[in-house]
C-alpha cells in the first residue's frame, strides 16, 4: 500500500479552480518531485496536504488513514512535516531551540514540572538536547547552536535548519517547498547530498517542490507536473522531462 | 562567585543575575533602613516599587514572550486587589494575620487568573490585535464595576447591589459594609511589607523565568515568532497563548493583593487602576527591552522613583520626567549607542533585548 494516496483533490478560490482533480500516490521511501510553472498550484497542494486549506473535494490518505480536512496540528501528529517556500523560522530563538520546538510532541513534560524544575524537566531537556544535536549535526549546524539566533544564520543554512526542525517531529512524510530557492550551485549540490542522506539513513519519504531542474533531475525518482491546477503528466523523471507537453508548459510554444 | 557564573550556561547565568539583582537591592535597602539613612518618602515607596516590578514582569510575559499586546493589565491587578481585600475583610480577626494574608494573596491571584483564562478563550481563537482591544475594555469595565459595587453583610448573610447601599436590603444597624461603592474597601489591615513584596517578586520571577526556559516557554515563543510554522510542527497555539496569558494574570493578581494590603482604604480610582496605569506598565516593559524580565524591573523602579524624587521642583517635574524617558529610550535602543556600548564592553549594562540578541554572529 502506498504511504500517501491522494484521490481527486480539488479546491476553488472564488471562481478559480486552483487545484483540480489532483491524484498522487507515493510509496514508502520515494523521493518524489512536484514541478510546474509559477502559479500552477504546487504550494496549494502542500497547503491542502498539511491542513492549511480544506479541500472542496477529494480524499487524502496517509498510510490508509483518512486525513482529509484535518487541522495542521493533527496532520503533523499523523506524520507529515513541511518546510516553507518563504522561510518561516523562529527568528528570535536560538538554532537549538528551533529544533527543540520541533521535538515538542516527542518528549513531554508537564508545566508544573517545568516551573518547579522537577527531575522530569531535566530528563526531558537532556533527551531533547541529545536528539536536537543529533539532527543538527546531520545538517552541519551543531556548532554554537545554543548561542546563535536563527535569524543570524546565512540563507542556505536557514533552509537547512527548517528541514532539521521538520525532521524533529519524526514525520513519515517530509514535504519540502523549494528547498534550493536562493541557493548558489555549491549550496544546491550540498543540499542534494543532504536530502539523499536523509532519505537513505532515516528511511524518509520525501515530496518536494522545486524549480531548479538540476536538483529535480538529480535526485527525484518520480515527478508530477502541474499546470493551471491540473496534472499534465506523471511518472519517472526521465520520461516526464522528455515529454514535449512539459517543455511546452515551461517554455511556451 | 565568578567561577560559579562561568560554569553555568548563558540562560541560567542571566536568570541568576536577575535574582541576584533583586536580592542585592533588598539587602542594600534593608541595611540603609536599619541605619536610618532612608528617608520616609522612599520608605513608603518600597512596597509600591515591588508591586510595579511584579506588574512589569507579569506584563513582560504577555508582551515580550508571547508577543501579544495587553493594555488592560491594571484590570487584573484591580481584581486581585479587591478579591484579596474582600477576603481579608470577611475573615477579619478569625485567623492569624500572616496566614490570612497568604490566603488573600492566593485568592487575588486565583480570581485574576480565572478572569484572564475566561477572556483568553474567545480572544485567542482569533489572530490579530484583538487582545489589545478586549483587555483595554476589560480594564475599564472592571474599574467601573468595582466603583459601583456595594457588598454588605449582616445576620442574614451577604447582600449585593450595583446601584446604592440602600438597595441592598441590609440590616443598617447591625450590618457591616464590606465594599462601599466608590469608597471601596476601607479598613484593610496593612499586612504588606517590603520583605513580602520582594518574596512575591522573586516567586514571580522564578515562575516566569523557569516557564520561559522550558518546553512550554519555547512553544510560547515559537507562537510569537511565527504562528504558522509553530502550527506546522504541532504546537497547539491557543493552548499556549492561554497558558502565558493566564499565568500573567495570576501574577498581576498577586501584585494587586500586595497593593491592596498596603493601603488602609482601597478604591478603584483611575489613578490607581485606570487606563494610564496599564499604559505605564507597558512603558516599563518596552523601556526595559521587550522580552527581558530584568530590564522590566529596572525600568519599573527607575520610572517610579523619578517622579517622586523630582517632587521638590514641582512645576518642572513632568517636563524633566519626559526628557529622562526620551533619553533612556535613545540610550537603550539607538543602534549608535548600542554599538558604542558593545565596543566598550558595556553591553552588560544594557537592558538585554530578548535572549542573547547581542551575541549571535555566523
Amino acid at each position: 500500500m502506498a504511504l500517501l494516496e491522494i484521490n481527486n483533490l480539488s479546491i476553488s478560490f472564488g471562481g478559480l479552480r486552483a487545484v483540480d482533480e489532483f491524484n498522487l500516490s507515493i510509496e514508502q521511501g520515494d523521493l518524489y518531485g512536484l514541478i510546474g510553472p509559477n502559479g500552477a498550484g504546487k504550494t496549494t497542494v502542500f497547503n491542502l496536504l498539511t491542513g492549511v486549506y480544506k479541500p472542496n473535494e477529494g480524499i487524502i490518505r496517509l498510510d490508509g488513514r483518512d486525513i482529509t480536512g484535518k487541522k495542521p496540528i493533527e496532520i503533523n501528529k499523523a506524520g507529515i512535516a513541511r518546510t516553507f517556500q518563504n522561510i518561516r523560522l523562529f527568528k528570535q530563538m536560538s538554532v537549538l531551540d528551533n529544533v527543540k520546538v520541533g521535538l515538542h510532541n516527542i518528549y513531554r513534560c508537564p508545566p508544573a514540572a517545568s516551573i518547579l524544575r522537577l527531575p522530569a524537566y531535566y530528563e526531558t531537556e537532556k533527551k531533547m538536547n541529545e536528539r536536537a544535536y543529533e539532527l543538527l549535526s546531520v545538517f552541519g549546524l551543531d556548532k554554537e547552536a545554543d548561542s546563535t539566533l536563527a535569524s543570524n544564520l546565512p540563507y542556505g543554512r536557514q533552509r537547512k535548519l527548517e528541514i532539521a526542525r521538520a525532521m524533529a517531529t519524526n514525520p513519515r512524510l517530509l514535504l519540502l517547498d523549494e528547498p534550493a530557492a536562493g541557493m548558489n550551485p555549491n549550496e544546491t549540490q550540498e543540499l542534494m547530498d543532504t536530502i539523499h542522506y536523509i532519505r537513505d539513513s532515516f528511511g524518509m519519504t520525501i515530496l518536494l517542490i522545486e524549480h531548479d531542474m538540476k536538483l529535480v533531475s538529480g535526485i527525484c525518482e518520480k515527478l508530477t507536473v502541474l499546470n493551471f491546477g491540473r496534472i499534465l503528466t506523471q511518472g519517472e523523471t526521465k520520461k516526464v522531462l522528455a515529454n514535449p507537453e512539459v517543455i511546452k508548459a515551461y517554455l511556451g510554444e | 562567585m565568578k567561577k560559579i557564573l562561568s560554569q553555568m550556561d548563558q540562560t541560567s547565568r542571566n536568570d541568576f543575575i536577575t535574582y541576584g539583582m533583586v536580592i542585592g537591592a533588598f539587602a542594600v535597602i534593608s541595611i540603609l533602613q536599619a541605619l536610618g539613612i532612608l528617608s520616609s518618602q522612599i520608605g513608603g515607596l518600597l512596597v509600591p516599587l515591588c508591586v510595579y516590578s511584579i506588574m512589569a514582569v507579569s506584563l513582560n510575559l504577555v508582551v515580550g514572550i508571547l508577543g501579544e499586546l495587553s493594555i488592560g493589565h491594571a484590570g487584573f491587578m484591580c481584581l486581585g486587589a479587591f478579591a484579596s481585600a474582600f477576603f481579608t475583610k470577611c475573615v477579619g480577626d478569625g485567623m492569624p494575620s500572616m496566614l490570612r494574608f497568604v490566603i488573600a494573596i492566593l485568592i487575588g491571584g486565583l480570581i485574576a487568573g480565572v478572569f484572564g483564562f475566561l477572556i483568553g478563550i474567545p480572544v485567542f481563537r482569533l489572530n490579530g490585535d484583538y487582545l489589545a482591544i478586549v483587555t483595554l475594555a476589560f480594564g475599564e469595565i472592571i474599574k467601573n464595576v468595582m466603583n459601583s459595587l456595594y457588598v454588605g453583610r449582616d445576620a442574614n448573610g451577604f447582600h449585593f447591589s450595583l446601584s446604592s447601599a440602600n438597595d441592598m436590603g441590609m440590616d443598617a444597624l447591625n450590618g457591616e459594609m464590606l465594599i462601599n461603592g466608590p469608597q471601596g474597601i476601607t479598613g484593610t489591615p496593612r499586612n504588606s511589607t517590603f520583605l513580602i513584596g520582594i518574596l512575591i517578586l522573586l516567586l514571580s520571577l522564578f515562575v516566569i523565568l523557569n516557564l520561559i526556559h522550558s518546553r512550554q516557554g519555547r512553544a510560547i515563543m515559537s507562537v510569537r515568532d511565527n504562528h504558522i510554522a509553530a502550527e506546522s510542527v504541532g504546537i497547539n497555539i491557543t493552548k499556549y497563548k492561554l497558558m502565558a496569558f493566564t499565568v500573567s494574570a495570576v501574577i498581576a493578581g498577586f501584585a494587586g493583593a500586595l497593593y491592596a494590603h498596603n493601603l488602609s482604604s482601597l478604591a478603584a480610582t483611575s489613578a490607581r487602576f485606570g487606563y494610564n496605569m496599564s499604559i505605564m506598565f507597558l512603558v516599563f516593559v518596552v523601556l526595559g527591552g521587550i522580552g527581558s524580565s530584568r530590564g522590566a524591573i529596572i525600568a519599573a523602579v527607575v520610572l517610579t522613583l523619578i517622579p517622586e524624587l523630582l517632587r521638590p521642583i514641582a512645576s518642572f517635574r513632568m517636563l524633566l520626567y519626559s526628557i529622562i524617558l526620551i533619553v533612556m529610550m535613545i540610550v537603550n535602543w539607538s543602534p549608535a549607542s548600542r554599538a558604542f556600548m558593545e565596543k566598550h564592553k558595556l553591553n552588560r549594562f544594557l537592558f538585554k533585548f530578548k535572549k542573547s540578541a547581542g551575541k549571535g554572529g555566523k
